[in-house]
């Protein structure tokens, strides 16, 4: 046995209302940049849907994740190490832009510039990859909402899935049965693929929390991490030439914030914690040949942290004792193992995600309700996820392979919690045998419904701080002062400002204050290669940057009331 | 210094000839060597293949691998040209003319393939917008030597061809002065006897390695084949990198010294302690 820490996050899809914020702080986060533009580290996909890219679920096409060769030997799906590097000059299998989409903006300045006419005038879409007017046909998140379902349903993976093997011919009544949300991230894998396909070995998993990271100086741009990914999430930076992942927030969870999509989720749907797992064990694990027992398989991998031998061994690997603590307390231990109410995404693609689902009940209840059932009583519940075989299918085919009981029993938990939470709060006393038909008991049930409905703050996310005394080698102030040139050299990028090595924000501060000090002039261009530091603005003067270019000062345009001219193309659109 | 039994032939060695065969192949190694030295250690962040895929595949995917097994085939080529003396060939009983037949078969199917491939990646780089968009003052310039070394290499083999028997034969000037020049001992006057078409492939091949180490050819001298026997999962932990190199974006310090014992000098993409997984996958 190895005991391995692992940062893993539960989602409780029941309370996603899809209102994509994890996706826009997220994005403001990380992804703000040029040759990010079409990159999301989180987006929320309405399901049934074909997902971002579109239709990533296909491994027939896209050639992700892991498969069990004739020996029984886990292999890669999209090849061996020969075969990759012989196809490395022109990665076979790669989504493109268009199976992504073609991030735009729109053209505002007309808005605020067009001369007085009778027509209003439009602020026209421009492609943010050529500059030219660009036509918008899909995007992130295009078939929110089931927006369009009519014409692309049948396009999702699973639903095809789902047809094929009913094999009766539903016409698409899944917009009238049901539909969810599905916030997705990283899934931090314990048996990563997109790692196992990179050839430069530039992406790792941290030994301390399992985050899986792209090695920015090591990425030599071989593309072959995308493809291995089966979730996609992967992204090439078309700009640097590098892949970029979603990184788990590290230097939040490192000082013990929850990651930004947690934080500012608006349902507070989100869990994290800690996982103990047997890194000896993984591998076999996920070469289970039954696809529907990798679930069980995963189950087995993880640890239980109130384990005295288990404690023991994370001792003895030099796990610090307050990790350990944090383990035992962690909320998606709970979730996932001691009520089983959280499934992996995709078990069958044999990675090991580390990113688990509560399965959504809302689909039944709302039907339930609709048809003038009471959705809270016990009986009508389990009587319904029985009957609705569509959602429970579909359900299986995201998150067991396809194993529809085992969703079933999770929604029957989920039902179960909600119709004896109701006899408690109607001032019933409690009734026991709704607890016992889903093998629970009243306690442990009570204490679901504490995590998974109250859902305090500091229950929803345990995250063990990275340790005080190594505190210096963090991030930013470890490198700080072996910075090459420390405080004194900049502006080393003779190829461009994607070349070198990137300044840390304390180097370039300390530069930028002691310019301002000496130089006597506001600080400009110069210092920050034509960026603009707010921290170092003393008010004096405007910046280069600081505000928007005046127009020339040709004739002065008919004047509109109202409305300052230089600020309007931010605000002024519709 | 080693003079062929043509040296009585040629006009006696120029300064031009000391500069272009005797001087200029050492400093070009300088700047070669010491600028892919220089942009490991300082520009590892820009040290990559700039892949266009994502915005183009269809022309890529025949294009690319077209140029670049081309490219290695040439490259295969060079090296039984220059590095194996023509001595050792005949020793094993291949004829010249084999040998001949051999290397403008082989090396002209090489040729064409490369050339075909780079000028279906530039029509791809100039006719597709986003790729077009990408393309760096640094990208056209290299394109420039790159597209002119081949050019005049092909030049070099077509020349021999419609030559006949009577072309030349490289293997008597161009080689050995490329072996002598790795013992420091250029054997300038094997060069200056080779035919002007020789000297310009060679002088554009030098321009083409002094400007490698600074264009988007860089990826090449980190091909990964490493790949082939690294471990599939990689580990890293901060703690243990930490002596290694300070500034790498890394992990959490969280782990005590019995994690980190005695394995300060491992690679960063060496397992740690999960060997089992490592070899049964591999």
């Amino acid at each position: 046995m190895r005991v391995m820490a692992q940062m893993g996050m539960v989602m409780n899809l029941d309370k996603c209302i899809g209102c994509h914020t994890c996706s826009v702080t997220c994005k403001q986060a990380w992804t703000n940049r040029a040759g990010t533009e079409y990159v999301w580290f989180n987006n929320v996909e309405t399901r049934p849907g074909q997902g971002y890219p579109r239709r990533y679920e296909d491994q027939e096409k896209w050639q992700g994740g892991w498969e069990l060769n004739k020996r029984g030997k886990l292999v890669l799906k999209a090849g061996g190490r020969v075969k990759k590097l012989l196809g490395i000059f022109a990665s076979p299998v790669q989504p493109e832009l268009k199976d992504y989409y073609e991030p735009w903006t729109y053209d505002y300045k007309t808005l605020v510039d067009a001369p007085l006419g009778d027509d209003f005038p439009v602020a026209r879409p421009k492609s943010l990859i050529t500059g030219e007017d660009t036509k918008i046909t899909w995007s992130a998140n295009w078939d929110d909402d089931l927006g369009g379902s009519t014409e692309y349903g049948h396009l999702d993976p699973i639903v095809e899935k789902v047809r094929r093997e009913s094999e009766d011919k539903i016409k698409f009544a899944y917009e009238q049965t049901f539909m969810f949300y599905l916030p997705r991230i990283c899934e931090h894998c314990l048996n990563p693929s997109c790692m196992a396909s990179c050839p430069s070995g530039a992406i790792y998993k941290r030994v301390e929390d399992g985050i899986v990271l792209v090695d920015q100086d090591k990425c030599r741009g071989w593309r072959q991490c995308v493809t291995g990914c089966p979730y996609k999430k992967i992204y090439f930076n078309h700009k640097t030439g590098k892949a970029e992942k979603c990184t788990f927030c590290y230097p939040r969870v490192e000082v013990g914030l929850p990651t930004v999509c947690s934080e500012t989720c608006v349902g507070r749907l989100r869990y994290l914690g800690l996982f103990l797992y047997d890194a000896d064990a993984v591998t076999a694990a996920a070469s289970v040949t039954d696809p529907q027992e990798l679930y069980d398989a995963q189950m087995d991998v993880l640890l239980d942290p109130n384990d005295p031998a288990v404690q023991a061994e994370a001792r003895a690997e030099g796990i610090p004792e307050d990790w350990i603590d944090a383990a035992r307390r962690s909320p998606v231990y709970a979730l996932a193992k001691v009520y089983k109410v959280a499934l992996p995404l995709h078990p069958e693609y044999r990675t090991m995600p580390m990113v688990w689902y509560v399965p959504p009940l809302s689909p039944v209840v709302d039907l339930l309700r609709d048809q003038g059932h009471d959705g809270e009583d016990a009986g009508n519940l389990f009587g319904a996820i029985d009957a609705l075989r569509i959602p429970v299918e579909y359900l299986a085919e995201l998150f067991t392979a396809g194993d529809a009981d085992r969703v079933t029993a999770v929604l029957k938990k989920l039902a179960a919690m909600r119709s004896y939470m109701r006899g408690i709060s109607m001032g019933n006393d409690p009734d026991d045998s709704i607890p016992e038909a889903v093998g629970m008991d009243g306690q442990t049930m009570y204490e679901m419904y504490r995590l998974m409905a109250i859902a305090k703050y500091e229950e929803r996310y345990v995250i063990p701080k990275a340790h005080v005394e190594q505190a210096h080698d963090l991030e930013e102030m470890g490198c700080s002062l072996d910075f090459d040139g420390g405080p004194g050299m900049q502006d080393s990028s003779p190829f461009g400002e994607a070349s070198g090595k990137p300044v840390p924000v304390a180097v370039e501060t300390f530069n930028a204050l002691r310019d301002r000090q000496t130089s006597g002039s506001a600080p400009g261009e110069t210092t920050l290669r034509g960026r603009v530091n707010l921290l170092n603005w003393d008010g004096t003067g405007a910046p280069d940057g600081l505000f928007p270019e005046k127009p020339l000062p040709v004739k002065p345009p008919p004047v509109k009331p109202g409305g300052p001219a230089e600020t309007a193309p931010a605000g002024g659109q519709p | 210094m080693n003079p062929s039994p043509e040296d009585t032939a040629v006009p006696a060695i120029t300064a031009l000839d000391i500069l272009l065969w005797g001087a200029l192949p050492y400093v070009m190694m300088v700047v070669l060597v010491g600028g892919l030295v220089w942009r490991y250690k300082y520009d590892q962040f820009g040290w990559t293949t700039r892949s266009s895929q994502l915005y183009e595949s269809r022309l890529l995917r025949i294009a690319s691998p077209l140029f670049h097994f081309g490219l290695l085939a040439v490259i295969a080529g060079h090296f039984f040209g220059l590095v194996i003396p023509m001595a050792w060939t005949q020793a094993v009983g291949m004829s010249q003319e084999f040998y001949h037949l051999n290397a403008l078969l082989v090396g002209g199917v090489a040729g064409v393939g490369t050339l075909g491939g780079i000028l279906l990646l530039i029509y791809r780089r100039r006719t597709t917008g986003p790729v077009f968009m990408a393309t760096t003052k640094n990208d056209k310039t290299m394109y420039v030597v790159l597209t002119a070394a081949i050019v005049f290499g092909l030049w070099t083999t077509l020349a021999s061809v419609f030559e006949g028997e009577h072309g030349h034969n490289y293997r008597e000037t161009v080689a050995p002065w490329f072996r002598s020049l790795f013992i420091f001992q250029p054997d300038i006057a094997a060069m200056a006897a080779a035919p002007f078409s020789f000297h310009l492939h060679t002088l554009v091949g030098m321009a083409l390695f002094v400007i490698w180490p600074f264009t988007r050819l860089v990826h090449a001298f980190t091909a990964p084949l490493h790949y082939l026997f690294r471990p599939y999962i990689v580990y890293r932990s901060r703690d243990r990198d930490r002596d290694r190199d300070r500034d790498r974006t890394g992990s959490r310090a969280g782990a005590s010294p019995a994690r980190t014992s005695g394995t300060a000098a491992r690679r960063g993409w060496s397992a740690v302690g999960t060997r089992d997984r490592d070899t049964r996958n591999r």
